[in-house]
């Protein structure tokens, strides 16, 4: 046991750059997973009785199900007990005081980045209205929402404000029972978003995570729930790069999307978890279940993600198209260098008419790490006119690393049309001696040379988050060649 | 300019240059002709400073440096420029992104500002003047999809832009046909300057009826085994190569 104990601390560190959370007092739960944590967990918040209930329903299915073991990756056991599930947000007084106090090495990484300095305090976890003033920052921002009738905030701020929408959508795109991890997140997620945006409304912003103040220390288990009613319109982006590089432990999320008649949600993620050394020490296990669904005729869900950090991605966000005419899309760029692996791809459930998916996956992998990509393209017996689109590429550096590709087509309408393209590459010796003759460094020339490559992918992304993911995909490889 | 010393190169144990002596002054140009095999394309890459050449012996000096201490990009930044034979596509990398990037690595170890992307336009569509190519080309992938023409053009538009003191063309005639050979010429021709040297690398003679030079030199069998004035290619065009190998070995003019 104590060995166990040891290994899964050796996997999961608790932290994973010292310096900011020294002898803070956290408000947290004793380790362990019981149905009384479940309950303290649901008391903390506060919560009504039905999500009570619903917690406890998840974690009673979570008991009879068993680890997937499906994925194309590998980890020791993980024993659930030695995991702590509740934590407070840390106060602003927890935090460094300036960045002086700030781990230079993450000052680096947001210098390079090209965070302006503002927010790289902010980021760092600097108690930021020393730098600005944030609360005004932010309530101008809410007051535009409010304005238009958009309702974002806290989850756990929404369970009370909004009980009957917490009620009708909660898991109804991802079922409690529909895995492992989303079952275990259901018993135990701490917080998230929750966004709504009424009949006909275009969402004036980009919601981020980044302007929800209170988000910025989040727990491992997020819940995030996104409804867009008829003929409204939202971009959200999620993550940021590096604000959540200090939290480094098992993170299993839960996102839900739902777009109703002629909605659209275009949903962007740029993960840069902590991916663990060299040697795969450390890092961050994200087993993440993403689900939308087109409920409504024509909707519209897309899905872009560049995924560059964790020590382990198990992740498939996917949108089920039920409604006639709804169009799904998956944009991915996974990264994996040193020892990091990657599962991941998206499911395309087609079961509305003249339903539509594109998937454009890029899997780049370096240094001895893994890299699969995994999809699911479905045509339902209804889906008459169905049409998928996929292309999987994958580029390799060195000759350590691997990329795997895994499609599986289900056509159960004879009118379907399902095209699939898939190819595998190397960053070869001329590309980079050319780039190098025209006077750039390796480490530019790499770093172009996989934009390049990963270009469909990017210009999905909104301009800001373009930039930021640019410039992390130069400094994920970096040292990955030559 | 470029003083190249008894240079021995070799590729996985094998000798490829077995001596190469030359001196390139500041505005000559000088064309290096040989057959296939004679060492031309290691002669451009070795100076380039590409991987996978094993200097055995000898120097080359560039501006008072020495040459083969400094990596590619460093050889680069001090104004050493390659027009490749063969140009290598990029995919998802727009012309116009590699052509700034490669112009402000430059700027950057000049000392200069890095240009911003009004100033860099303007300064581009000129160079593409003298090339004639058409500005949807900065928009396309580099060099993917572009004919063999195209590709020498857009070698040409990279180096009038970065404006080398070394100009060394690696078989720039090959795959032209005879309009887009006159088009890279005139190019080259406008980017002749008493500050620039060039050397033109080529199994032809043609090229030089197009670009004339200063100096020509035989490559055979890793040495220089004639030198002349552009009267030496005519030769060449007459009698072929098959009678450099009849000279004696180790024999240098």
């Amino acid at each position: 046991m104590a060995e166990q104990k040891q290994q899964i601390e050796e996997f999961v560190p608790k932290e994973y750059s010292a310096g900011f959370i020294t002898d803070i007092e956290v408000d947290s739960l004793p380790a362990g997973l019981s149905e009384d944590i479940v309950r303290q967990i649901s008391q903390i918040k506060g919560e009504p009785e039905f999500l009570l209930e619903w917690r406890l329903q998840a974690y009673r299915h979570w008991l009879t199900m068993e680890t997937p073991e499906w994925a194309h990756v590998h980890y020791p056991e993980i024993n659930y007990q030695d995991i702590s599930y509740y934590s407070a947000p840390k106060k602003k007084t927890d935090g460094p005081k300036s960045l002086d106090e700030v781990d230079p090495e993450l000052l680096r990484t947001y210098e390079k980045l090209g965070v302006p300095l503002d927010e790289r305090a902010r980021l760092a976890g600097v108690a930021v209205d020393a730098v600005f003033d944030s609360v005004s920052v932010a309530n101008t921002f809410q007051d535009k929402l409010a304005e238009e009738g958009i309702l974002f905030m806290p989850f756990s701020k929404a369970v009370h404000e909004h009980p009957e929408l917490i009620k009708k959508y909660l898991g109804s795109v991802v079922p409690y029972k529909d895995n492992y991890y989303a079952a275990l997140n259901s018993a135990v997620f701490s917080d998230g978003s929750f966004v709504y945006i009424p009949k006909g409304v275009r969402c004036p912003m980009e919601l981020s995570t980044y302007f929800r103040i209170n988000a910025a220390n989040t727990g491992q288990f997020e819940r995030t729930l996104i409804i867009a009613d008829d003929d409204a319109y939202v971009s959200y982006l999620e993550g940021c790069t590096a604000p959540m590089r200090d939290e480094n432990q098992l993170h299993a999320a839960v996102v839900e999307l739902v777009a109703m008649d002629r909605a659209q949600i275009k949903y962007s993620t740029v993960q840069n978890w902590y991916p663990g050394d060299e040697n795969g020490k450390g890092g961050i296990y994200n087993f993440v279940t993403k689900r939308a669904a087109c409920r409504g005729e024509s909707s519209k869900v897309s899905w872009t993600q560049v995924e560059t950090g964790s020590a382990i991605t198990w992740k498939y966000p996917s949108v089920i198209l039920q409604g006639d005419n709804s169009v799904g899309e998956f944009y991915s760029v996974a990264v994996t260098n040193n020892m990091q692996q990657a599962d991941t791809g998206t499911k395309m459930i087609h079961l509305g008419k003249n339903t539509t998916s594109t998937i454009i996956s890029k899997g780049i992998s370096a240094g001895r790490s893994q890299n699969a990509y995994r999809g699911l393209v479905r045509i339902g017996p209804n889906a008459e006119n169905a049409r998928n689109y996929t292309e999987c590429d994958s580029l390799l550096m060195g000759d350590k690393s691997a990329a795997h590709t895994f499609p599986y087509i289900e056509v159960k309408n004879p009118t379907a049309k399902v095209e699939h393209e898939a190819s595998t590459s190397k960053i070869s010796e001329d590309q980079l001696f050319y780039c190098k003759q025209r006077g750039l460094d390796l480490e530019d020339a790499v770093s172009m040379i996989v934009n390049g490559f990963c270009k469909q992918v990017i210009r999905e992304l909104p301009m800001e988050f373009a930039v930021e993911a640019q410039n992390l995909l130069g400094l994920s490889l970096e040292g990955s060649v030559g | 300019m470029l003083e190249i010393k008894n240079l021995h190169a070799s590729v996985d144990g094998k000798e490829i240059l077995r001596g190469i002596n030359l001196t390139v002054n500041a505005g000559e140009v000088h064309a290096i002709m040989g057959p296939n095999g004679a060492g031309k394309s290691t002669l451009s890459n070795v100076l380039a400073g590409r991987d996978g050449y094993e200097i055995t012996q000898g120097e080359v000096i560039y501006k008072n440096e020495n040459l083969l201490e400094l990596e590619a990009e460093e050889r680069a930044q001090r104004g050493v420029f390659l027009a490749f034979q063969y140009p290598v596509e990029i995919p998802g990398v727009s012309n116009i992104y590699l052509l700034k990037a490669a112009l402000n690595a430059v700027r950057k170890y000049q000392g200069l500002e890095e240009l911003d992307a009004i100033d860099f336009l303007t300064l581009v569509r000129s160079k593409m003047e003298l090339v004639k190519m058409d500005e949807q080309f900065l928009h396309r992938s580099v060099n993917e999809g572009f004919s063999g023409g195209e590709k020498k053009r857009n070698e040409i538009l990279q180096m009038a832009l970065l404006e080398p003191s070394l100009a060394i063309l690696d078989e720039t005639d090959s795959g032209l046909d005879i309009d887009a050979l006159k088009i890279v010429s005139e190019g080259v021709n406008a980017l002749r300057s008493q500050e620039r040297s060039i050397i033109m690398i080529t199994h032809y003679q043609r090229l030089l009826d197009y670009i004339v030079p200063d100096f020509v030199h035989v490559l055979s069998k890793g040495q220089i085994v004639k030198s002349g004035d552009k009267e030496l290619a005519k030769e060449l065009e007459k009698t072929g190569y098959s009678w450099v190998h009849d000279q004696p070995e180790g024999l240098s003019a």
